[in-house]
């Protein structure tokens, strides 16, 4: 078998830390390989080792059986490596051949010759069925088509060897599904691909074989077709994974959270709710689906009190808290966990302990007339440490020093012991590995069945299928339809998301058409 | 080595490095650095006298030192110290001299009045910054010169075209005979125990009370702490009046303790600037200003004996000054020094 990329037995440190200990992958010729592991696993550090970011201690690195030295991302280039990163690295209002051309511009007389270049990227993207437009502007085309801009800067730089990192982690179940067509078509053109994901269905559904890491050690390389996703995942992990998170029926009461008509704009003015009604009740989970970009930010900026609202009202437990004050919101019994951990989340200088602190410091046992007590807060910090298995030195420890799980975990914590009615979770389990997303799942779920509302944002379709007892479809800032889990499927809720009917879903689903137009 | 070690190591290995290239300098330009270094030793620790001298030196750079450093922990930049201390100064000398009132209500009521007038002059900024969201430190500077010549204005104003100030009353004084005469009739004043007093408060209220918490998480994370519940623009606005109150208790103490009045002037005392470095000595920690002010004031002060006693142009002086504070200033690179070395030692 002819391999195209070996790196054997490759070892990096940083100080005391291995990072990698003793790690083989070898990717064959016209194969899609896929990288599974843990966030933190060492998986970047792999690829970062074989792109010339970093120089391994130990192991050596041998493109086409020949032995090479990597010392930077030039030589990575030279040797017909691309890499398509998670943040795409594009200038906004630059166009895709500018882009594309970016540092390495084809010149004619001293000015840049765009034209033969956008001629050459046109070529590219039809040899590939990329169907992208050369002269569009970055910030006035999809996610999905930014990622196909970024694919091709790699081939243009005549990469025919591809390392995907985490590609499927912005886009939408169509955009994914056209992606794995692509892939598949840039194998059969002769190229080879490294695919990083932890995605289990992915791997399974595109790779040919898979390379698990963990804890920086190479656990083994599988052929898909003789693995399945419960394998992988506890070969992931260590130990086995439930992925569909136990749950019993819901038995929804009384209405908690109630909001009518809202409208809500964003920082420019422009309005991203429109009109929204929706209703949440004590003993169930709502689940918002949506592509990101519809409205949801804002819909939870509102209700929590961090953005204000043009017009409708928002009542919990029939109480009006429409444009009220955060900290009258957060006492009135709402919980937040909120979509960005590191912005609002969390002051990452401050001791988790205070973190946990942040919003009960302002009552007693832990201040009393304007003095604060850091040991009854600190106190307190050690049981929902304890409790919600946060892995930490201690409260002392700065939130910053904790893994991503391990911040959430704290700020659930924070969030649940304070007993809120409705705990709302956006995007809880956002970069996230299984075992973190399972203890999340199970989390919310026990939120519900004590009697609690829970509304759920996510990106995620499995996320919002597996956890939410009902799933509201949100399209352009208004919800456009209310499924139960039990009758929908992936594919009629990504028609959804997308802005069609019910019906013309079911149309679509018929006919049995995959290439969904954007 | 411990890292208490090094904690000790990296300060003196500054002064002593400092100093070594100082006296570098002064060789170089053709002056004995040993009779230099006496003399800004005798300057410093000399006798009784510079003793005071020193302290009263110190004085308001810890004031200024707290000043700039509470801001900066609550994640502003006070550049505006100097025009604070400033406005300070006159506000507690105005008062000092104008109204006739016993000791016990006239010397706070003096002192407070300094404290209220930099808090005001440091509100406007913040107030700036809160409510539309104007940077501090652009709004800071030119506060400065407003204030240098709005009080040369109302000096000259009150005076009836002088160029100095009333004196104020004794019972607005903080001049101490007691002090005073243990320290061979220095200027010697009671200002440096309402130094020391400040400092402890600018430790309770940033360890010890709900506002400090809030203050701080602002100034790290004004995203997370609107999530919260915490008032952003308050908070701004209050982080900008403490440090001002600070700022505007350091002209206090000129004006009531080291000159009893104040002169028209030419440009800035400069007292208000070095508080920026005095805070960053220190870490922006209430002890570390104390270390940071005690450094400028005895090398700012002991300094004004090098021309004298050693025949050292006052040029060559300062740049020997800035030398040692710059040497401080790069403790870190020390510090990385010393751990590499320690580390080497450890692998042998």
């Amino acid at each position: 078998m002819e391999y195209v990329i070996e790196m054997l037995n490759i070892r990096k440190e940083f100080g005391n830390f291995v990072a990698n200990d003793n790690i083989t992958l070898q990717l064959r010729k016209g194969e899609i390989h896929a990288l599974l592991g843990e966030n933190g696993a060492g998986k970047s550090t792999l690829m970062n080792v074989l792109f010339g970011l970093y120089q391994p201690e130990g192991g050596e690195i041998r493109v086409r059986g020949k032995k090479v030295d990597i010392t930077d991302p030039n030589v990575a280039n030279e040797l017909g490596i691309g890499m398509v990163h998670q943040h795409f690295m594009l200038v906004e209002n630059f166009t895709v051949t500018e882009n594309i051309i970016l540092g390495n511009e084809p010149t004619k007389n001293g000015s840049v010759n765009i034209s033969s270049a956008a001629k050459k990227v046109a070529e590219l993207s039809k040899q590939y069925g990329l169907n992208v437009d050369p002269n569009a502007k970055i910030e006035d085309i999809s996610v999905g088509m930014q990622q196909r801009a970024e694919i091709l800067k790699t081939l243009y730089r005549g990469a025919d060897i591809l390392i995907f990192d985490e590609p499927t982690a912005s886009l939408t179940p169509q955009e994914i599904s056209e992606l794995i067509g692509i892939m598949k078509k840039l194998i059969a053109e002769g190229k080879s691909i490294i695919l990083i994901t932890h995605k289990l269905q992915e791997i399974m559904d595109v790779s040919d074989r898979v390379t698990v890491i963990r804890k920086g050690k190479g656990i083994g390389t599988v052929e898909t077709s003789e693995t399945d996703p419960e394998q992988l995942a506890s070969m992931m992990v260590g130990r086995q994974v439930t992925f569909k998170t136990e749950k019993g029926p819901a038995d929804p009461k009384e209405e908690v959270l109630k909001i009518e008509g809202l409208t809500v704009e964003d920082s420019r003015g422009v309005p991203k709710v429109k009109g929204l009604n929706l209703s949440i009740r004590k003993g169930e989970i709502v689940g918002i689906a949506g592509i990101d970009g519809n409205g949801q930010s804002e819909l939870i900026e509102a209700i929590t009190g961090l953005r204000k609202s043009k017009s409708g009202n928002i009542l919990i437990n029939g109480k009006d808290i429409t444009n009220r004050k955060p900290r009258e919101i957060t006492n009135s019994g709402i919980g937040h966990i909120p979509q960005d951990r590191h912005k609002h989340g969390l002051v990452l200088d401050f001791p988790i302990g205070h973190n946990i602190g942040l919003q009960t410091y302002f009552r007693p046992p832990y201040s009393k007339g304007g003095i604060i007590n850091y040991t009854a807060i600190d106190k307190k910090a050690e049981e929902i440490i304890a409790q919600y298995d946060v892995r930490t030195q201690g409260p002392h420890e700065p939130a910053r020093a904790l893994s991503g799980g391990n911040q959430q975990k704290a700020i659930i914590g924070r969030e649940v012991e304070r007993d809120p009615d409705l705990l709302i979770a956006a995007l809880p389990t956002r970069g996230l590995d299984v075992g973190a997303i399972e203890f999340i799942h199970r989390r919310l779920i026990e939120q519900r069945d004590s009697g609690k509302a829970v509304l759920l944002v996510s990106f995620e379709l499995d996320e919002v299928m597996n956890v939410s007892d009902r799933i509201a479809v949100i399209y352009d800032g208004s919800i456009i339809d209310t499924v139960l889990p039990s009758e929908t499927d992936e594919q009629e809720l990504g028609l959804l998301m997308a802005g069609h009917s019910r019906e013309a879903a079911a149309r679509q689903a018929e006919e049995g058409v995959n290439n969904h137009v954007e | 080595m411990s890292n208490r070690m090094i904690n000790l190591l990296v300060p003196a290995i500054a002064v002593i490095l400092g100093l070594l290239v100082g006296a570098i300098v002064m060789l170089v330009s053709g002056y004995d650095p040993v009779a230099g270094y006496i003399a800004l030793w005798q300057g410093i620790f000399g006798d009784s006298y510079a003793i005071g001298e020193t302290i009263r030196q110190i004085t308001p750079y810890i004031l200024a030192g707290l000043a700039v450093a509470f801001a900066f922990r609550t994640g502003l930049f006070n550049i505006g110290v100097e025009g604070q201390l400033i406005v300070g100064w006159f506000a507690a000398v105005y008062v000092g001299a104008a109204f006739d009132l016993p000791k016990v209500i006239h010397l706070p009521l003096s002192i407070l009045a300094g404290a209220a007038a930099g808090a005001l002059w440091a509100f406007l900024p913040g107030l700036l910054k809160a409510k539309m969201k104007i940077h501090e430190v652009i709004v800071t500077i030119m506060m400065n010169y407003i204030a240098l010549h709005v009080v040369n204005a109302l000096i000259k104003t009150w005076s009836g075209g002088g160029d100095k100030t009333d004196r104020i009353l004794e019972s607005a004084s903080l001049r101490s005979e007691f002090l005073s005469s243990l320290t061979d009739y220095s200027r010697l004043h009671y200002g440096i125990l309402v130094a020391l007093l400040m400092v402890v408060v600018m430790w309770f209220i940033l360890e010890k009370t709900t506002t400090g918490f809030e203050l701080k998480a602002v100034g790290f994370n004004e995203h997370a702490s609107e999530y919260a519940g915490m008032k952003i623009g308050k908070n701004i606005i209050l982080s900008m009046v403490i440090s001002g109150a600070f700022a505007g208790l350091a002209g206090a103490m000129e004006g009531l303790g080291t000159f009893g009045n104040m002169y028209t002037r030419g440009g800035f005392t400069g007292i208000g600037f070095d508080g920026i470095a005095v805070a960053l000595l220190g870490a922006n920690t209430p002890l570390g200003v104390i270390f940071g002010a005690v450094l400028f004031g005895s090398l700012k002060y002991g300094a004004l004996n090098m021309p004298n006693a050693a025949q050292i142009p006052e040029e060559v002086v300062q740049i020997v000054i800035a030398l040692v504070i710059f040497f401080v200033a790069c403790g870190y690179a020390i510090r990385l020094f010393l751990t590499k070395i320690s580390k080497k030692k450890e692998a042998k």
